[in-house]
């Protein structure tokens, strides 16, 4: 429970199915600030906690305040920034499911005798007795839809997990909080990454690696043609804040962590139909077989567009998409879906083929 | 669900009789002590009637208690006290590594002003050695601050042999008994003590009231400054309902306290004895037997605290790992880290502390509930199998 709307209408509403709740707060990460008044610290904050607390009580349920701090710093801050240092986009909310809410937590859920875990994520997820598999498949609030940070689960972790929300809008997640007397119903929404401050992931960046040198902004020629800040606070299809004269538009189109360097071009230069992705997670089947028609996503608020993936040597995956995709991000998921079904997903390592 | 309250050494309830003399004087008796009418002698009466139980209870004379509001600000006032009103005399202070925060966070406060603090080992139950305190006096030293009986472990401490030396030295000698009294005689002649911190909601009283015992004529300053009260030693108008109630239970638990420890003790052994037998990679943290009547710590190896504690409290058991005051904090504990137990072991304890309200059937219902909990829990820990199992014909493989 994070204080939020979602996951307090998560717990009511099992409680109402009749399920006996535990109400767990994650305490991830500790800022190093004192909170001041009406500052937004991240959802695991203090007032986060006293906000979970009160939901819990006003449930009553019993509820308990879980330190992770250990293992979010290991699986996610470290990642998070290490991802950043090398040139890639990672994805935090990714490896925090993977890693320390579906797994770390799961083990500590398991261990208090509970049956499952359940979260205020967007996404329906029920056992499919057709694939024999347990399966996610998007929430029925489209824009609301979480599933794509949901790729990494396993079949074990998907058969302790439940989404009560997955087939409710926002509006009426709301409602139902207002109806309960909910004090968190009318609370803003947590968009940004929780444990950057003052959401500004580069001051964050800034104070975990000390060794961030500024370089050289490349033309599609290879000629130098400005002073990056340092390749970190560069992403791939960005073109705001680069700081670069010129006629045209400009796009980040590669970052080379090993010269320090980042290359810019046209629009056209961050358009590609292929990629090359790793670390494949399959949800909605056991294995894949040569080729499999699916739409990919390539980023969180990015569209589903057709494709084709065909496995690799090494554990490596080929996607292939009909039409050309904007900003193909290494570090990034790209995720797929059949309909509605969530298939799986994997890490970009970069565009292009083979 | 049944509820068992085994964590005594957090808080305590409020005795029905201390609640009846406390409701007095939020009622009927409200006038402030240092007023001159009838209300404020009827109030003034109170506290010194309460002062004079409080005296009694630890062998002092009436004018050497003040009030405080708990053992935190005791301890402050016992430590800064003692160092301001010497610094003439040295600035050396001697203290042990199992102490309560309140007291080594003030000691460690004072280490910024220019004093400087030893902070003596214990061993592996816990006890502080007196021979330890006697190495590390030097010409310097103006306090020793030694708790009686430690809060997460229970060891009882040789505070009457480190008193000796203290006063054969004429150092000044403080003593934290916020665990101890009113459960063990607590004296301050047969402790050769100079300060004493206790604190109300240990013993049957409510929160927010403590007394400071200062021996007469000792070198001391008060910390806080403004009106009168408590003879200028602790300025602000008295607490009288909270003053009433901690000299009550102050003379509820000194009646009490040889039947009271005894019961405890068979409980505690009883706890002790079925535990020990029934599981093994097991171990009993603090003196096996200069511990207080009600205090048990164990520490099951392989498995987290924190989950053994929340699977207690689902089953209606409240217990503790170890300090209510650093809950919340992952880090291990200071006292068991300080006993030499590894880091992953002192994060994994179980403090249960026994009270005026525990039964038998309180007991029966914590020792049944026990086993299905350690079995789950053990069974989720690779480590457990790779001790307890043959590997070679164990079927969990994940575990290897």
């Amino acid at each position: 429970m994070s204080g939020g709307v979602d996951s307090s209408v998560a717990a009511a509403l099992l409680l109402e199915q009749g399920y006996e709740i535990i109400g767990i707060t994650m305490q991830i990460w500790d800022p190093g600030i004192t909170e001041v008044e009406g500052e937004h610290v991240g959802c695991c904050s203090f007032t986060a906690v006293e906000d979970a607390r009160r939901v819990a009580s006003q449930l009553g349920i019993p509820y308990y305040v879980m330190n992770f701090r250990d293992i979010f710093e290991e699986k996610v801050i470290k990642y998070f920034t290490s991802e950043y240092l090398r040139g890639r986009t990672p994805n935090p909310c990714i490896a925090c499911n993977r890693y320390v809410k579906f797994e770390a937590l799961l083990d500590k859920a398991l261990g208090l005798g509970a049956d499952y875990i359940a979260t205020g994520h967007y996404a329906r997820l029920e056992y499919s007795p057709t694939h024999g598999r347990y399966t996610v498949r998007r929430a029925y609030d489209q824009k609301k839809d979480q599933t794509y940070v949901l790729y990494g689960l396993t079949q074990q972790q998907l058969a302790r997990t439940l989404m009560p929300l997955g087939e409710y809008n926002k509006e009426q997640v709301r409602k139902m909080a207002g109806d309960l007397g909910m004090s968190v119903a009318t609370k803003a929404e947590s968009q940004e990454i929780c444990f950057v401050v003052d959401d500004n992931y580069r001051n964050f960046l800034r104070d975990q690696a000390s060794d961030i040198q500024p370089g050289h902004f490349l033309n599609m020629k290879g000629e130098v043609i400005g002073r990056h800040q340092g390749i970190p606070f560069y992403t791939i299809g960005q073109r705001r804040g680069l700081g670069l004269a010129g006629g045209q538009r400009l796009y980040v189109v590669n970052i080379d962590q090993e010269h320090n360097t980042i290359t810019v071009g046209t629009e056209e230069a961050i358009l590609d139909t292929d990629l090359i992705a790793k670390d494949i997670n399959l949800v909605l089947y056991a294995s894949l077989t040569e080729t499999l028609e699916v739409e990919a996503q390539v980023r969180y608020n990015g569209s589903p567009a057709p494709a084709t993936l065909k496995l690799l040597e090494g554990e490596r995956l080929h996607v292939h998409f009909q039409n050309p995709q904007r900003s193909i991000t290494p570090g990034q998921a790209v995720v797929f879906y059949q309909g509605d079904y969530l298939v799986g997903g994997a890490t970009i390592e970069r565009a292009g083929s083979e | 669900m049944r509820r068992v309250y085994f964590d005594h050494s957090a808080t305590t309830p409020v005795h029905p009789a201390v609640a009846e003399e406390m409701y007095r004087y939020v009622n009927k008796t409200f006038g402030n002590p240092s007023s001159v009418h009838f209300f404020g002698r009827e109030a003034r009466k109170a506290v010194e009637e309460a002062r004079e139980k409080v005296a009694r209870a630890i062998g002092a004379r009436p004018e050497e208690v003040i009030f405080t509001s708990g053992g935190t600000e005791s301890d402050l006032m016992a430590i800064k006290g003692v160092a301001y009103a010497n610094r003439s005399k040295g600035n050396h202070i001697i203290t042990s590594a199992i102490e309560h925060h309140a007291v080594l966070e003030n000691c460690h406060a004072l280490e910024k002003e220019g004093f400087t603090v030893t902070v003596l080992p214990v061993d592996a139950d816990g006890m502080v050695s007196p021979d330890s305190v006697a190495a590390a006096i030097n010409d310097k030293t103006i306090l020793i601050t030694i708790m009686h009986a430690n809060n997460e472990v229970g060891t009882v401490q040789p505070i009457q042999e480190i008193g000796r030396l203290a006063r054969e030295k004429g150092i000044l000698f403080h003593t934290d008994a916020v665990q101890s009294f009113g459960k063990i005689p607590v004296n301050v002649d047969e402790l050769m003590v100079d300060f004493i911190s206790i604190s109300g909601h240990k013993i049957y009283a409510p929160k927010g009231i403590g007394a400071l015992y200062i021996r007469k004529g000792v070198r001391w300053l008060p910390i806080s400054l403004g009106g009168g009260q408590e003879r200028k030693r602790r300025p602000g108008t008295e607490n009288v309902p909270g003053i009433a109630a901690l000299g009550k239970a102050a003379e509820i638990a000194l009646d009490n306290m040889a039947d009271e420890a005894a019961r405890l003790t068979l409980l505690r052994d009883r706890i002790i004895k079925e535990v020990m037998e029934n599981y093994s990679n097991i171990r009993l943290n603090g003196h096996p037997t200069r511990r207080l009547p009600n205090h048990i710590n164990f520490s099951f190896e392989f498995i987290e605290g924190e989950a053994l504690l929340l699977s207690l409290d689902l089953q209606g058991v409240a217990a503790s790992s170890g300090s209510a005051c650093t809950s919340g904090s992952l880090e291990p504990s200071h006292v068991l880290l300080a006993m030499g137990l590894p880091p992953e072991i002192a994060h994994g304890s179980l403090r249960i502390t026994l009270g005026k309200d525990n039964t038998e059937e309180d007991v029966s219902y914590f020792l049944e509930v026990l086993p299905a909990i350690i079995e789950r829990l053990r069974a989720m820990s690779p480590l457990y199998h790779k001790v307890s199992d043959d590997c070679e014909t164990c079927a969990k493989t994940w575990c290897r």
